[in-house]
Order: C-alpha cells, then structure tokens, then sequence
C-alpha cells in the first residue's frame, strides 16, 4: 500500500469570530492549507468536509459542497463530501480522506472541518451539543453531554480510582499551553482551585471543567503523489488512523467509567502504524470534559495515567506532552473542526515550527478525536520516518 | 402537532417503563430494543415486551444548573443513572428532595410526572423521574 502524506495544514483562529460566516472560515482554512502545501485547485481531486451540526447551527446542510463552491473550485467539479460523527467529524474526515488516497483513488485530497457555534444563544448551542446523546431516552429526560461527563466523574471518584485533582488538572494544563499559541480561544493561564470553584454547570463539573464554545476551522492537504511529496518542503506522514464505537448510550455500557473505543482504535492505529505506545512522543486527545481527558489517558496509557496529572508529566517540556496546542478546553472546541485541528498542531510540532510551545524532537503523534463521551473514537498516527 | 406521533409511540415505555426481554439469552433491556447486542440475529423476532417494577438504586447523579431550554425552570434539577431491579440502567430526574439527600446506592422509586411541553399551547409529554424511597 502507498504512503500518504500531509503536505500542508492550515487554521482559522478559533474563538467567538462575530465577523466570519461559516463559509468564510472554511475557505479562509482550506486556502492557508493549499498554500502551505504549494498546490493549486486543478491538483485536488476530492474535498473531504467535517462538520457536526451545520444543520441546527446556521440551517445549512450539503456543507462540502457550499465550501468547495465558496473556495472557489465548483468549475472544476471537485467531488465533495461531508462527514457527520458527532464531535469526532474531524477525526473521521481525516480517517476517510486518508483511506481514499491510500485506495489508490485519488492521488491528492483537501480535507477541512469547520463550525459556527456563535449565531445562536448559548442554552441552544447546549441543546445542539446534547444532540449527540440519545435524543428519546437522554436528552428527553433533561440530560446535557455535561450531566452525562458529571455522572461519568463522579462515579469514578466514587469507585476510587482518581480524585478530584486529578482530572481538574486537565484544564489547567490546556490553559497553560494554549497561552503559547497565537490561534487559541483562551490566552490566559489557570490553576486547579480555579477550576474546581468555578461556577458549578453540573456537579462536580464546573465551567472550567467545559471546553467552550468556540467557531473555527482547519485543513489539510494530503497526497500520495510523490513528486509533490518530494518537492514538499516539510512533509510529514500519516501513519495509520483507526476508528471504533461503544454504545450511544452511557446507560447501555457495562461500565461508565471506561472508553472501550479509545482503547481500540488506539490499539488498531499502534498496530496499523507497527508501533508500540512507548514509541508515541505526544499526544492531542479530545478534551471536551476533564474527566473525559482522564479516562482517555487511563485507556491509552493504562492506570498510571492517574499517578502522571499529579505530576508535570503531560506539559509540552515534559516527559508525554499533552494538548500542547491548548486542547479543545483552551484552544477551542468548534466541535466537527476539533480533529482536524489535532491534525494541524501535530504537523506544526512534527515539522518543528511550533515556536514557543514546540516539543522536543517529536518522531510520532498520537491524536484521538472523540464523538460524544467515548461513543465514537478517531485514533491517528502521524510521524515522520 | 406534527410531532405528536413521535412522543405518543413512546408512552407505555415512558409512562410504564415497558422494556424488552430477548427470550435467547433472556436479558431484559430498556430502552426497548428489536434487536439484542448479544444475541444479535438469533433474537429476531424474539424481543418480548416486559415492564419494570419502578425500582431501582442511584448508580450516579449530578446537579445541573446550565441545562436544556426546556428545563430552566428547574435548574438546579438532578439527573441520575437509576441501576433498576430487573438489571437495566435508567437516565432520570429524582425529584421531591434537596440535592444534599441524594447519595450513590440510595433506594429509588419511578413516578409518572410532568417533563416537558411544546409552549403553552402545544402537547404536554410525560415519563418517568424517580424519588427516593422512603
């Protein structure tokens, strides 16, 4: 099978961006992400979009189409494709547009994600973010995606296995690295009492314990042409990218407090990639909740993931540097870009032009983008050889 | 009103907590499912409908105070996993007490109230939220 690499990345900044429409944010990433690979439009033989809830956010579906149209590529009748896995859209955008170059059907592909969350009020962009959830037997009922990330937490802390400090670090240590890059919705640095007596949203989570509501969008270029892969000035490789699911459900699980479908598309993409976990340098996992950081790091690294928050283990001069690009709690969380972002940051990183917040000598990134709260999971390896 | 049929399928499950038993493996589920996760195609066609006693234990809770539009009249209301008597797992209100009340492995009993309506004119639906047991 052949090789497929990332040519180029391009971002929006993420935030409350009032001045840009969806449209424009998608274009405005999908054009930085064409640049940066050096291609021109008649090179592109798919365009691959992600996006979550177009439909309730701004009352636009076909979104794949309207950024190819808007990007100013409809002439050339670029197939164009939107994928939908909740909040995991990005990871599965990626995942999708990476096996239809490694198929052999297409040689070069755009794969972008983006969302406006702020044109509606923020009690509907809850309601719109629960529609990940069960609608009939969770939602109904007056279920949020955060009451659901509370109840996960709590019985954790009840069976024994963290404490509270252990997942409020989360949000402090995406705080901390979010404050060293230019796109981040957040700038400003927190500590853990900070996040445990912020206002309560669902106990014990409170506002700091929420990745935001952010717009945003990012892009990809990703080919297996080798001539553009040798005149690439920095091209890095996707590896491998593994998908699994659990039930939609969290009262259908066996237990609550576990991601099975982390630990499987992890172990599959380790295995696609021939890589062992020890061989992974850092990491970009899908911090929409605290305690969803947490169980993540259990599952991908096993129990001492707990031991390691007590520590500095997970900052981006450490020993398994994580959400080093501010994560989706302070970076941003415009929820079907979220992937594509880890993408992005994991280029950055691989290429060494991470400035302030670069890791030391990354060879392999594990990034892990999560629909809903492990209902489905996006593992990708990206590295260079 | 064109969403009355969507809500009015669902009444005995939400009014009586009508699960189903798959007769292959003999596991209750709820919500009702045709299909069995374990059994797969070897419970087609053999999904009974069962209903719940109502009771059951807190398995988890939290306290929402930024929730739903439809529910900002209650806030701070409690959501619950219920872990029922017949073995399935319940996402719930409890209702009728302080939040300082609620503990994990309390006794819990379902009861048929109010959950939510269209607006003032439209349908009012109704379904289970649980209390605790005295």
């Amino acid at each position: 099978m052949r090789d497929v690499y990332i040519l180029g990345v391009g971002t929006t900044k993420f935030g409350e961006l009032w001045d840009s429409s969806l449209r424009e944010l998608a274009s405005e990433a999908g054009l930085k992400a064409i640049m940066d690979a050096g291609v021109y439009a008649e090179d592109v033989d798919a365009l691959y979009g992600a996006n979550t809830s177009g439909g309730q956010f701004v009352d636009q579906e076909q979104i794949a189409a309207l950024i190819a149209d808007y990007s100013g590529i409809t002439e050339l009748n670029i197939p164009s494709i939107r994928i939908e896995a909740g909040s995991a859209s990005g990871g599965a955008a990626l995942m999708q547009a990476y096996l239809a170059v490694k198929s052999g059907q297409y040689n070069t592909v755009v794969v972008g994600g983006v969302e406006k969350m702020t044109d509606v009020p923020s009690e509907v962009a809850t309601e719109i973010i629960g529609g990940s959830l069960d609608a009939e037997w969770e939602t109904f009922f007056g279920a949020t995606e955060c009451s659901i990330a509370a109840m996960i937490a709590r019985r954790h802390e009840y069976e024994g296995f963290a404490k509270r400090e252990n997942y409020a670090v989360f949000p402090v240590i995406s705080h901390k690295h979010a404050s060293m890059n230019d796109t981040s919705h957040f700038k400003n640095t927190i500590d853990i009492e900070d996040v445990i007596n912020a206002s309560p949203v669902a106990e014990p989570l409170t506002v700091f314990d929420n990745a935001p509501i952010s717009d945003g969008a990012s892009a990809l270029v990703i080919s297996s042409d080798s001539k553009k892969i040798s005149e690439a000035s920095n091209p890095i490789r996707i590896k491998s990218s593994s998908a699994a699911n659990d039930f939609l459900s969290l009262h259908d699980r066996k237990s609550i407090d576990t991601f099975k479908a982390v630990k499987k598309s992890t172990n599959d993409a380790l295995k696609l990639a021939k890589l062992e976990i020890g061989k992974i340098d850092a990491f970009e996992i899908h911090d929409s909740y605290s305690i969803a950081a947490l169980i993540q790091m259990e599952e991908i690294l096993g129990k001492q993931a707990v031991k390691m928050t007590e520590g500095s283990d997970f900052y981006y001069n450490s020993s398994n540097p994580l959400n080093v690009s501010g994560g989706l709690k302070a970076h941003g969380n415009p929820l079907g870009t979220s992937g594509l972002y880890q993408a992005v940051e994991a280029t950055l990183q691989l290429r060494g032009k991470a400035g302030q917040r670069q890791v030391k000598d990354p060879r392999n990134y594990l990034i892990h983008n999560m629909g809903g709260l492990g209902t489905t999971s996006v593992s990708t390896i990206i590295g260079v050889d | 009103m064109s969403e009355v049929p969507r809500f009015w399928r669902e009444s005995r499950h939400r009014y009586r907590l009508v699960g189903t038993r798959c007769l292959n493996c003999n596991t209750l589920y709820f919500p009702p499912r045709v299909i069995c996760p374990s059994c797969r195609r070897e419970s087609v066609g053999k999904m009974k409908e069962e209903e719940m006693s109502g009771e059951g234990e807190i398995y988890s809770f939290t306290v929402v105070h930024d929730g739903l539009e439809q529910f900002k009249m209650q806030v701070p209301y409690i959501m619950a996993l219920i872990k029922m008597k017949e073995g399935p797992f319940v996402t719930g209100q409890i209702v009728d007490c302080s939040a300082e009340e609620v503990r994990i492995g309390n006794k819990v009993t379902a009861t048929l109230r109010k959950v939510r309506s269209e607006g003032k004119e439209g349908i009012i639906q109704y379904g289970y939220k649980f209390i605790i047991s005295p």
